[in-house]
């Protein structure tokens, strides 16, 4: 493959990732207020569309068209710049994460992934940590009280919860002895999905990627009985759709995070032993991936609806002093496993 | 022009400008925002030199830890009590001249010295190297920090409850 | 690779004379602080450079280094800076002249 070639195949994995993640999270927010809406036993957007299917589609289009407004107090660049930012760590953290092995296309081996980086995983985390810039500068640059605390409280947990997650992804990197994503699916083969081998590490990371995206019982920095709308208070029409487009980019990202890290990502367990063709097997890779993304998904939304928010001294308890130790012990018990079964 | 230089020169641009601008803008916040743009554009340049590992690690130890802390401290000393988020410069021309003086110091050494080059290629993944260095020659070094770590973090909350 | 090693090196020299006039003229302890990491990162700047150029990544560990050290020293300037501002709610490091006797 040359270079131009390289380019274009890039390109075009581009557009369908965006497409795609552009679809999945106006369904989302649809998903999202039909499960809410069978959890409390209404019957949830009905009216646009089938079952309002198109109701997502008549959001955007209302937000598109209603007035912008910037507050006076509010320092207007920075103000601007903040949900831009948002966006834009959502979608640029999924260039490394693959959804599905090698295809064959005319005749060139492609691999379903952007970006096969080497060191994909850094990659993650240090866009994971720009993530917190948005909502910062989203708060501190409304000049509104609320969003200042908002902010500044987003901050603090997310800068805490970071901890614990990177600790919880050094035990999946010893297992699989690389930071590229590809191979640490490939290491996942079979059953042995990091999930099974260090279910502590597993608990820790999906907790603090509940924490990292905002979402309950973790969205301190926007509850509503206390903040108003938290950092995004002093926000209306298309930068507000932008916070909200991000916070379910978000989810979707966490979740293909979490399935590549720990549910074996695109990898039916011995599909490689069906003897199928190539295209079968990536289409059953893909539609894998998907269907495992999906239940991570519904359970973001399950939990959203069923506990109830943290206080702001519990979750800084629970990160530092619950889920820091525990993804300790879990790197201390994968090398133990390691030690003992020559993994 | 190939396009290394064209990626040398924009990151160098990037670098360069927003340097300029953490020191001489007069808003805090614009210059701790512009020092985001500063590490971004080092951890460019990282990747064009071929260490890719510590670009990554740049952007998650420098603009995910330290420019946040910056930026904490800024919005906890200017926001809440109203004291003035603008703040001048003084002392400019002496400390143009001494700046003067150091820069023809630093460039002309840089440019006489002839420096010494190997044409071997950098592996293309730096990781293992570094992780091999980190456990085996500089172990000792690597526990240290570890222990600097730790006193910078009770040291850092001890002062900061009261 | 084909860029002369001296451009990298002026491009960390100019880092480091615009941190060391940051230090100079500004009188603002935060922005005193960020000048500091301007000239640290110039440092590294010039480490990586080296290391590259060499073909040896002992240079890159370094980088590592120098930035947890980085680090630990931003922890405890900032909770520095914010116990003075707390005690004398000012941030120019001229007023903050306690320990001149």
């Amino acid at each position: 493959m040359n270079i131009l070639q390289i380019i274009i195949f890039t390109i075009v994995k581009i557009l369908i990732v965006v497409t795609i993640i552009l679809l999945a999270v106006t369904y989302l927010v649809y998903f999202e207020r039909k499960i809410s809406a069978w959890a409390q036993n209404r019957i949830g957007p009905n009216r646009v569309g089938w079952h309002g299917a198109l109701q997502s589609f008549a959001d955007v289009l209302k937000l598109l068209l209603k007035e912008d407004i910037v507050p006076d107090a509010a320092n207007k660049p920075i103000h601007t710049l903040a949900p831009i930012i948002a966006l834009f760590v959502s979608f640029t953290t999924y260039a490394v994460i693959p959804f599905g092995p090698n295809i064959n296309v005319f005749g060139f081996s492609v691999p379903l992934v952007v970006a096969d980086v080497n060191i994909g995983i850094l990659y993650v985390l240090a866009l994971t940590s720009l993530g917190v810039y948005a909502i910062t500068l989203a708060g501190w640059s409304s000049g509104s009280k609320y969003s200042l605390l908002g902010g500044i409280r987003s901050s603090a947990q997310m800068i805490s919860y970071e901890i614990s997650m990177g600790f919880s992804i050094g035990g999946v990197l010893l297992l699989s002895q690389s930071l590229r994503p590809v191979e640490i699916v490939q290491a996942q083969s079979g059953w042995m999905w990091n999930a099974i081998l260090q279910p502590v590490g597993f608990i820790t990371f999906l907790v603090s990627a509940f924490a990292e995206t905002n979402r309950l019982p973790f969205d301190l920095p926007e509850a509503e009985p206390e903040l108003v709308g938290g950092y995004h208070t002093e926000y209306s029409s298309m930068k507000f759709a932008g916070f909200f487009l991000a916070e379910y980019a978000n989810m979707f990202i966490a979740s293909a995070l979490i399935v590549t890290l720990y549910l074996g990502g695109w990898q039916f367990p011995y599909l490689d032993h069906f003897g199928l063709s190539n295209g079968w097997f990536a289409v059953i890779s893909v539609i894998t991936f998907a269907i495992k993304v999906a239940a991570l998904l519904f359970f973001f939304i399950w939990v959203r609806w069923s506990i109830p928010r943290f206080r702001y001294d519990q979750l800084m308890n629970l990160g530092w002093k619950v889920m820091f130790p525990l993804s300790l012990l879990n790197i201390i018990w994968v090398a133990v496993l390691i030690m003992v079964f020559k993994l | 022009m190939n396009i290394y230089d064209i990626v040398f020169y924009l990151f160098a641009a990037i670098t360069v400008l927003s340097a300029f601008f953490v020191v001489t803008t007069r808003n805090i916040v614009y210059s701790a925002y512009y020092l985001l743009f500063t590490f971004f554009g080092v951890a460019g340049i990282y990747v064009l030199l071929g260490a890719d590992f510590i670009a990554m690690v740049q952007l998650i130890v420098y603009v995910g830890g330290i420019l946040i802390l910056i930026l904490f401290g800024v919005m906890l000393t200017n926001k809440i009590t109203s004291v003035e988020i603008k703040t001048g410069s003084v002392q400019v021309v002496p400390a143009a001249v001494g700046v003067a003086l150091l820069a023809g110091i630093l460039m002309a050494s840089m440019v006489d010295t002839k420096w010494r080059s190997v044409e071997t290629a950098m592996p293309s993944a730096t990781t293992q190297g570094i992780g091999m260095l980190l456990i085996q020659q500089y172990a000792i070094v690597f526990e240290l920090l570890g222990i600097l770590l730790l006193i910078a973090l009770i040291g850092a909350a001890s002062m900061a409850r009261k | 690779m084909n860029i002369p090693i001296e451009y990298y090196l002026i491009l960390s020299g100019f880092m480091f004379l615009v941190g060391v006039a940051g230090v100079l003229t500004r009188r603002n302890a935060i922005i005193v602080f960020m000048s500091i990491e301007l000239m640290l990162n110039s440092a590294n700047l010039s480490l990586v450079t080296f290391s590259s150029y060499m073909g040896n990544s002992t240079g890159q560990l370094f980088v590592f280094f120098v930035m947890t050290v980085a680090a630990a020293e931003a922890a405890v300037g900032l909770a520095i800076i914010l116990a003075m501002f707390r005690n004398k709610l000012t941030l120019n490091i001229d007023d903050i002249n306690i320990l001149k006797w």
